[in-house]
């Protein structure tokens, strides 16, 4: 009982602590200077019962819970559903339900809805690749952003300086990552766990300084500006074409519709997941892809086979930049700018939160988890401040409930019968 | 077949290994025994490449081996079983099975397969399980068989007996008896000397990196100071 007791003291203790500086303070403007004032009545008396609360509610947990187990009509969610949830038949048919949704789905959306379908398309691309590295190559990757930027300054660089289109320079994207990932391997791969995270953490930081930097050429911490849009074999999506272009819907004869180059460009987007998907699919069921888990189980067991570790975990890595690449391209196409601001080291940490929330090495979790975390900031926008409040809240309830991620990954087994 | 000639090897200051020579013919179960930190493992793994040795050479089939790096000796006809097992906990036994069978054609992983079932029936019914949720002996049994999967002409046992219980250690060495029929080479470094010696055909005994005693199984098993200092006899 004084164990109890003692804990449900701090507990309420760190309530005030925490919420007398955030709440209880107030900076306010008075003529030219700042000053800080004490709170309304009301929010003390708030905080004062949240103290409350917190004290009856760490004493009496144990007692409450088991209140709330004994009692009945609540509805559970049957034994087997988590189970068959993960079942890589049901996630196989779980991903083609989700791509014909997203195929039909925007040609009866919103503008803006379809295009935050778009940066969530960006996002699980972004999972998919690093899910490679992370949850199949057992690599903490905390520099994945790097590459996203390589790829996206790519497209922004030669559009600006060569005139280059979307088409020809997407692939080029997904190369230069590729190459960056190779060159950034080699000295890194040689690292493990801990050490390996810090320092890819310092070149994801490294490139977004250079980006900064090299203001002749990225235009610095303005960025550049005015990437030109995808077209559809030479069509433009615009009102009026370029001289020696067509437009989309003079050529189809259509009215001109502003949504359309949102909704192509979601398409594209849409087709490049739905290739990733392909490619990592087949990439599983090769050699290498059991290599890279394999790798991710026991190193020492893999070079006893023969196996070449760093040849092998340089394949990841590159593989998985090349995915952030493409991925980059298409954000600079959506954004229409890119500047170094958008590759902070917070976007490794989102995307890395998108596959561990996922649960590690499953396709169908990093989507759905993508959705999560894109959508949920942007759901909760019309609560401004307090939206990262619920974001952290969200994600540590998430890590009570469901410890292994959303989906996590399930290879097939049979099961015992008795 | 294999052959040790006067091979050092170093961590760092502390040599581990003195000028070691041993040689391990076809056909033979030759062990190596010693107390912990004799050296045997480090032996072990002077063979395949990591550490290298700082002086002496190490023969397989006429081949030097020194020098060359590790995932290159380990794709030539031999195959080691780690220490301490070493599956992938988390791969199913037949992706394990798989992964020794990494650099072979298909043809040759199904031949291979099969035997590799026959002499461990327990895998064959553990096939789509995950290694890690086996007992010890059978993730020895799969360690093992995963060895196999690459067709080698001469097995390195790094102590297969390590941690299992008396009756599933009989039925490993049994089985590692049964190999030298199907005309593979074992090298076998084990503390249970006692069983270790009635099975092989020669061993060789280790202390401080120095080979101090060789001889056949036999000869070991019954020398006065091998009793005294191994067998507790």
């Amino acid at each position: 009982m004084s164990a109890r007791l003692r804990l449900a003291f701090f507990s309420a203790l760190l309530v005030p602590l925490v919420a007398f500086p955030i709440l209880g303070l107030k900076l306010v403007t008075v003529g030219i200077n700042l000053e800080i004032q004490g709170a309304a009545p009301l929010t003390w008396w708030i905080i004062a019962a949240c103290t409350l609360g917190m004290f009856v509610w760490q004493l009496l947990r144990r007692r409450l819970a088991a209140g709330w187990a004994s009692s009945p009509n609540l509805p559970r969610i049957p034994a087997g559903t988590g189970n068959f949830l993960t079942r890589p038949k049901t996630q196989r048919w779980g991903i083609l339900a989700l791509a014909l949704v997203a195929l039909v789905w925007p040609f009866f959306a919103s503008r803006g809805a379809v295009d935050l379908a778009t940066l969530i398309m960006i996002y699980v691309m972004l999972g998919l690749g690093l899910n490679i590295v992370v949850g199949l190559a057992g690599l903490l990757d905390l520099g994945y952003v790097g590459f996203y930027a390589v790829g996206a300054y790519t497209y922004a660089m030669l559009g600006e300086y060569y005139g280059l289109g979307f088409w020809t320079c997407l692939p080029i994207a997904g190369a230069m990552a590729a190459l960056f990932g190779f060159l950034l391997g080699f000295p890194v791969l040689r690292l493990r766990g801990d050490y390996l995270a810090i320092v890819t953490l310092g070149f994801g930081e490294i490139i977004r300084i250079l980006l900064r930097n090299l203001t002749e050429f990225t235009g610095g911490p303005n960025g550049i500006s005015g990437i030109e849009k995808p077209t559809l074999f030479g069509l433009t999506f615009d009102r009026r074409a370029p001289e020696g272009m067509q437009t989309f819907h003079e050529f189809f004869g259509l009215a001109y519709n502003a949504s359309n180059k949102v909704i192509f460009l979601y398409l594209i987007a849409l087709g490049l997941v739905l290739l990733t998907l392909f490619t990592i699919n087949r990439l599983l069921r090769m050699p290498i892809g059991r290599a890279w888990e394999a790798l991710r189980e026991d190193e020492i067991a893999c070079r006893a086979l023969g196996l070449n570790p760093t040849l092998i975990k340089l394949s990841a890595f590159t593989l998985g930049a090349t995915f952030a690449g493409f991925a980059g391209c298409l954000f600079a196409a959506r954004q229409g700018l890119v500047s170094p601001n958008s590759f902070e080291f917070i976007e490794s940490a989102i995307i890395l939160a998108i596959v561990v929330l996922g649960g590690m090495g499953s396709q169908l979790g990093v989507i759905l988890a993508a959705i999560v975390m894109i959508l949920l900031p942007e759901l909760t926008r019309e609560f401004s401040e307090y939206r990262m409040l619920i974001f952290g809240s969200l994600m540590v309830l998430m890590m009570i409930w469901r410890p292994q991620g959303l989906l996590p990954m399930q290879r097939p087994h049979l099961e015992l019968k008795r | 077949m294999l052959c040790f000639a006067n091979v050092s090897t170093f961590y760092g200051k502390i040599q581990a290994l003195h000028d070691v020579s041993l040689d391990v013919r076809q056909g033979e179960i030759v062990t190596l025994i010693g107390a912990n930190g004799a050296g045997k493992s480090t032996l072990l793994m002077t063979l395949c490449g990591t550490p290298r040795a700082a002086s002496g050479s190490i023969r397989f089939e006429g081949e030097e081996l020194v020098g060359q790096p590790t995932c290159d000796i380990m794709r030539k006809a031999i195959a080691v079983v780690p220490e301490g097992r070493r599956i992938f906990a988390r791969l199913t036994v037949e992706e394990n099975l798989a992964m020794g069978a990494f650099f072979g054609s298909k043809t040759e992983h199904e031949e291979q397969l099969d035997k590799v079932l026959q002499l461990f029936p327990r895998l064959q019914e553990r096939y789509r399980q995950r290694g890690g949720t086996m007992s010890g002996g059978e993730q020895q049994m799969l360690a093992i068989g995963r060895a196999l999967m690459s067709k080698p002409r001469l097995l390195l046992l790094d102590e297969p007996s390590l941690g299992l219980a008396p009756i599933i250690i009989q039925q490993i060495f049994e089985i590692i008896e049964q190999l030298r029929t199907d005309s593979v080479t074992v090298f076998l470094v084990e503390q249970n000397a006692n069983r270790a010696l009635k099975l092989a055909d020669r061993g060789y005994v280790l202390e401080n990196g120095h080979i101090v005693m060789q001889g056949s199984g036999e000869e070991l098993l019954h020398d006065s100071k091998v009793r005294d200092a191994y067998l507790g006899a």
